[in-house]
């Protein structure tokens, strides 16, 4: 029988439907691989294994009773811990939400509950999605599966989904939750050697995911395949009334229209792109996708994003100033840590509550943001970086004008060790190929494109029109065709 | 432009984040590091650009104004509200005493 | 126009005041969520996931809200901003529980706009003056806070928290304690008859912040303080007076003011500083994120201009036209929307029992009403609200009064009676025999007796002392029990006395 373990989403959603395995198999099979990872890997805050059993149980007993069974009947998944579940604890990764049992589910895990998933447990990120390592995480690092060879030290699941990148590449999970601010999806994707995507701004609705940066915010599928992607996808995304910023479009049935023929299409070189001293090997592995997706019959075009380099600093004005503000509603009062010491007022109440219970790099952006929109600053800072995210984003309508998708590196780096960054800005730099999708809110997606000479995984971006995830899902599933990666981390936890 | 302690304390205290003597002599090389990089931005010329309001062009939805439609977005559920209160009582939510 | 002026010992001072003033729009649910708005609840039972500002709860307007505010924008003839945006304006407070509070700074749904003031209903027309409206903006309320339930906490209840406000904030165009009294008011009549706001500042519906500086008349403006949450047309006077006298006493005795926020007690009629919300504030207004730019198209706004009633001003001057009313009648009539349906009901009623156009019996309504139904219903402690008796039946007592079934003196009793016993006037008339007679025999025999009763005055008035006539009028009724005719008496009386 094969290892239930290794199998795609789309296997066990199929083996199930077509009894060769139970759902209660399946997730018996991967919450034991949870629970024997979950030492050394350390990517989950809590493990849920009765609720992936009752999950399961319940998909078993629908088929048993010949109803009909939802798109991710039998697929137990791991749900990035910025998602509020009912009744689950919600931390966003945070000691200031320790113990916080939501009373609501989000929008997104609902659908995919109703959709019949079950819950192995919550994933660990970075605190409040806020990094690109998961060293910022109150609950503990995570650590990547993935190793150099003949070398045991820690590397970088990427981040801020570090806990789910690092589940799906371990095998303990199939597929899991993500949420992409400035690349917090498809840089741990990279890193680990797995797919994901984020979807259109607006594709799924944030009513119920901790806020980080409200106008970037976006949650996503990652998983094994492009087509595992396209399949979560479209149980995660729709319309929610209770999210004004929610499309309301309906959502195609992306998985039957995939497709890894390009031609007729037009592939966008960014000439920005190619900063002076990229890596070499990450340069390499660009050109490996360019010659994959001319083999699958697309027409590459040399364009230019001029504002792009500017994009990074943007996106380090505007998402710490929504965040300034999105945290403020951790005070102490109607939930979550409070820290009142003796004698102090509320406002000191307030003060000790947030020191006590956000961590540095939490605490940093949350300055910079109250900083850059306070009063003196707001038209430099702010005010200026939204000017500049209109000209990112024109810079892309105008590229669209000429190609249906955009191809680039995901990160500009392998997986680095955890510790080895210990400048913020160092870190940031890290999400330079990522973050101008993200102020575009345009769908964008990493795939695995090969290994690097450390052993490590390489992953490549694509970026899409407005609401084309098809087209994006298209070209990573070109590129997966033809890259043939299968390296998985050799288990040693 | 860069911070001083003094700056960084004012933020601190305007973010309502307790900070010790020693944390801000940490933070502030931080901050000013991240603060001169994004100093670049001031050398785009942004002449009769519009700030970004809507990254996916789309305006805002009105709800109907009726009540409790939906128990996800509605009233009437007091113990829920209240549920993970630090203090709660007699179906308040309970803060040190507040003199106006 | 105002010659309001302090008189300090270094000479006179004029006042200078605007109002911001925040009015509860009328909507089931709040502005964001949707919980009730309902005044009076249990505490926290109006209260949802997003208004207790749960982790990664989203706001989406309602729409009834953003119509309310287009609506009372149109009423005061301002502009309507097609395109507006909701802004976070940022503050840690016990009562904020999204440590933000989503107002409207940079673009604000209704622009400049006007509201006219009469500061004495009796010279309309030499009293009016135009108060500036800057604009008009929707917001969130905050919660409450209970001090006094416990001896080392402060309760919270967030019932009121994300109800919608509109913040209206006047042009600094006011000039004396009368000014800013009579903008509130007007205010505060626009708002009932467009029903976007109850009005009702007892229960918080309505409260003003109070900005007022004094200068040299005809100098620069003097620093303003701002005086918050002033809940009522009198209590915005005083604050007014108060606070422009205590100013002049400063700057007179060498001091500064200050530009602070300010808190009024009534008890002792004085304001006082608010240093505990002194602390440096910088709100860091930015565009919220959660929301997008608010656009209107040309059917909201002109189905909103449709469901607007007849307002104030242009009643009065109805009434004043068409009705032929006094400048005064029409003010008093129109000054409350809840008046003017009681007069028009009234004016209906009546013009239907007589059979008559509502012209013609314009007056006889407003002169009744006015004069004698305001008064009969004061002394029992009513008012229209709570009157015992429906236009429909005041209607009918007119219509006796008005066919000649009864006299204006005898209506009086009428009405007396109707309150007391509930009884339609019809029914009083039959019972008590209050008829009035025009039975002529009966007339000229009381004129008869009283020639003869007072010979001296027939002799007075024939030399010359007309003003008599209404002596023997007067001496005739009281001679028929009032039920007399009072024509009949007035032609028999000239008769007899030719």
């Amino acid at each position: 029988m094969t290892n239930l373990t290794d199998l795609t989403l789309t296997g066990i959603r199929d083996g199930v439907a077509g009894g060769d395995f139970t759902a209660t198999e399946v997730a018996g099979a991967f919450n034991a691989a949870v629970a024997e990872a979950q030492e050394a890997l350390n990517a989950f805050i809590v493990t849920t294994p009765e609720a992936a059993l009752a999950a399961a149980a319940k998909v078993d007993a629908d088929r048993a009773a010949g109803k009909p069974l939802g798109k991710l009947a039998g697929v137990p998944i791991g749900m990035k811990d910025l998602f509020a579940t009912k009744g689950v604890q919600t931390t966003a990764a945070s000691k200031i939400l320790e113990g916080f049992k939501p009373e609501y589910e989000s929008t997104v895990s609902q659908k995919l509950w109703d959709a019949g998933a079950g819950l192995l447990g919550k994933l660990n990120l970075d605190q409040f999605a806020m990094g690109s390592s998961n060293e910022s995480s109150a609950y503990g690092k995570v650590t990547s599966p993935w190793r150099r060879p003949n070398d045991t030290s820690a590397l970088a699941p990427g981040g801020s989904s570090g806990g789910s990148s690092a589940a799906v590449a371990a095998r303990i999970v199939p597929a899991a939750t993500g949420t992409d601010t400035g690349g917090s999806i498809r840089q741990p994707a990279a890193f680990t050697g797995i797919s994901g995507i984020k979807p259109t701004y607006g594709r799924c609705s944030r009513w119920g995911i901790v806020a980080f940066a409200s106008s970037l915010d976006q949650a996503g599928p990652m998983a094994h395949t492009v087509q595992d992607c396209a399949v979560m996808l479209e149980a995660m995304a729709g319309f929610d009334a209770k999210d004004a910023t929610s499309l309301d479009l309906p959502v195609p049935n992306w998985e039957a229209a995939l497709s890894g023929d390009l031609k007729g299409k037009k592939v966008g070189i960014p000439r920005e792109y190619r900063l002076e001293g990229l890596n070499a090997e990450v340069a390499k592995s660009w050109d490996d996708g360019i010659a994959w997706l001319k083999d699958a019959g697309a027409e590459v075009v040399d364009i230019s994003l001029p504002h792009s380099k500017y994009a990074l600093a943007t996106y380090y004005i505007i998402a710490p100033a929504e965040a300034s503000s999105n945290l403020a509603r951790y005070d102490g009062v109607r939930y979550g840590l409070r820290d009142l010491p003796d004698g102090a007022n509320l406002q000191e109440m307030y003060a000790a509550t947030r020191a006590a219970g956000f961590g540095d790099e939490v605490k940093r952006r949350i300055l910079i943001g109250t900083y850059v929109l306070s009063a003196g600053f707001y038209d430099a800072y702010y005010t200026q970086a939204q000017k500049v995210r209109t000209l990112i984003a024109r810079d892309f309508e105008e590229a669209f004008k000429q190609v249906d998708v955009i191809l680039a590196p995901t990160a500009p780096t392998s997986a680095f060790a955890l510790g080895e960054k210990t400048n913020p800005l160092d870190m940031y730099l890290g999400d330079v190929f990522s973050v101008p999708a993200s102020l575009a809110g345009l769908p964008a997606m990493s795939v695995p494109a090969g290994l690097d000479s450390q052993g490590l995984p390489l992953g490549l971006q694509i970026i899409g029109r407005p609401f084309d995830e098809q087209g994006v899902l298209n070209a990573g599933l070109a590129i997966e065709q033809r890259a043939g990666f299968s390296a998985k981390p050799t288990k040693w936890w | 432009m860069s911070v001083d302690t003094a700056t960084v304390a004012k933020i601190a205290s305007l973010a309502r984040i307790k900070v010790t003597p020693g944390d801000l002599e940490a933070m502030v090389p931080k901050l000013n590091g991240i603060l001169a990089w994004v100093e670049q931005l001031g050398e785009v010329d942004v002449t009769g650009v519009e700030p970004m309001t809507a990254v996916i062009p789309n305006t805002l939805r009105l709800r109907e104004d009726i009540t409790n439609a939906d128990p996800l977005t509605g009233g009437g559920i007091r113990d829920a509200v209240l549920a993970n209160a630090p203090a709660a009582e007699h179906g308040f939510f309970g803060v040190p005493k507040v003199i106006e | 126009m105002s010659d309001y002026r302090i008189q300090g010992a270094t000479g006179e001072w004029e006042v200078v005041i605007g109002l911001e003033v925040h009015a509860q729009v009328t909507s089931n649910a709040k502005l964001f969520s949707g919980s009730a708005t309902a005044f009076g609840a249990e505490p926290n039972s109006q209260v949802s996931l997003i208004d207790a500002a749960m982790p990664g709860m989203l706001p989406v307007p309602n729409m009834e809200c953003i119509r309310q505010a287009v609506r009372t924008g149109i009423a005061i003839g301002a502009q309507i901003n097609k395109w507006s945006r909701f802004d976070r304006k940022n503050y840690f407070y016990a009562d904020l529980p999204q440590g933000y509070q989503i107002s409207q700074l940079y673009h604000p749904i209704v622009g400049e706009g006007e509201i006219e003031i009469t500061l004495d209903e009796k010279n309309p027309e030499t009293s009016k003056k135009v108060i500036g409206v800057e604009r008009i903006h929707v917001e969130q309320d905050a919660g409450k806070l209970m001090h006094d339930q416990h001896p080392t906490m402060s309760y919270v209840d967030l019932n009121r928290s994300g109800v919608a406000l509109m913040e209206i904030v006047s042009r600094p165009d006011m000039r004396s304690p009368a000014e800013a009294g009579a903008y509130l008011s007007k205010l505060r009549s626009i708002l009932r008859y467009v029903g976007s706001c109850d009005g009702n500042m007892d229960q918080g519906s309505m409260r003003a912040d109070v900005n007022v500086s004094v200068r040299r008349p005809g100098d620069e403006f003097g620093t303003r303080t701002e005086t918050k949450n002033v809940n009522s047309v009198r209590f915005v006077m005083a604050v007014v007076e108060s606070e422009a006298k205590r100013q002049v006493a400063l700057i007179e005795d060498g001091g500064k003011v200050v530009q602070e926020t300010r808190l009024y007690d009534p008890d002792r009629n004085e304001t006082r500083s608010m240093r505990s919300k002194e602390d440096a504030h910088d709100y860091r207004y930015f565009p919220d994120p959660d929301l997008l730019p608010l656009v209107l198209d040309d059917a909201f706004v002109e189905e909103a201009r449709a469901s607007l009633p007849e307002l104030p001003d242009a009643k009065r001057a109805r009434y004043e036209g068409a009705l032929g009313l006094t400048a005064y009648a029409a003010g008093v009539l129109t000054a409350e929307v809840d008046t003017a349906r009681w007069f028009e009901a009234l004016l209906a009623a009546t013009a239907t029992a007589q059979n008559k156009p509502e012209g013609e019996v314009a007056k006889q309504a407003s002169n009744w009403l006015l004069s004698e139904f305001f008064g009969a219903l004061n002394k029992l402690g009513k008012d229209l609200a709570s009157s015992p008796i429906t236009p429909e039946g005041a209607g009918q007592l007119l219509a006796l009064v008005g066919n000649g079934t009864i006299s204006g003196s005898i209506a009086k009793q009428v009405l007396e009676k109707m309150l007391e016993t509930g009884d339609d006037a019809a029914t009083i008339v039959e019972r008590e025999g209050l008829k009035q007679t025009s039975d002529t025999g009966a007339i000229e025999a009381a004129v008869a007796t009283i020639m003869a009763n007072n010979a001296d005055k027939v002799e007075q008035y024939k030399a010359g002392k007309e003003a008599l006539f209404g002596f023997f009028v007067g001496q005739t009724m009281k001679a028929m029990a009032g039920k007399a005719n009072p024509q009949i008496v007035n032609e028999l009386v000239k008769k007899a006395l030719a």
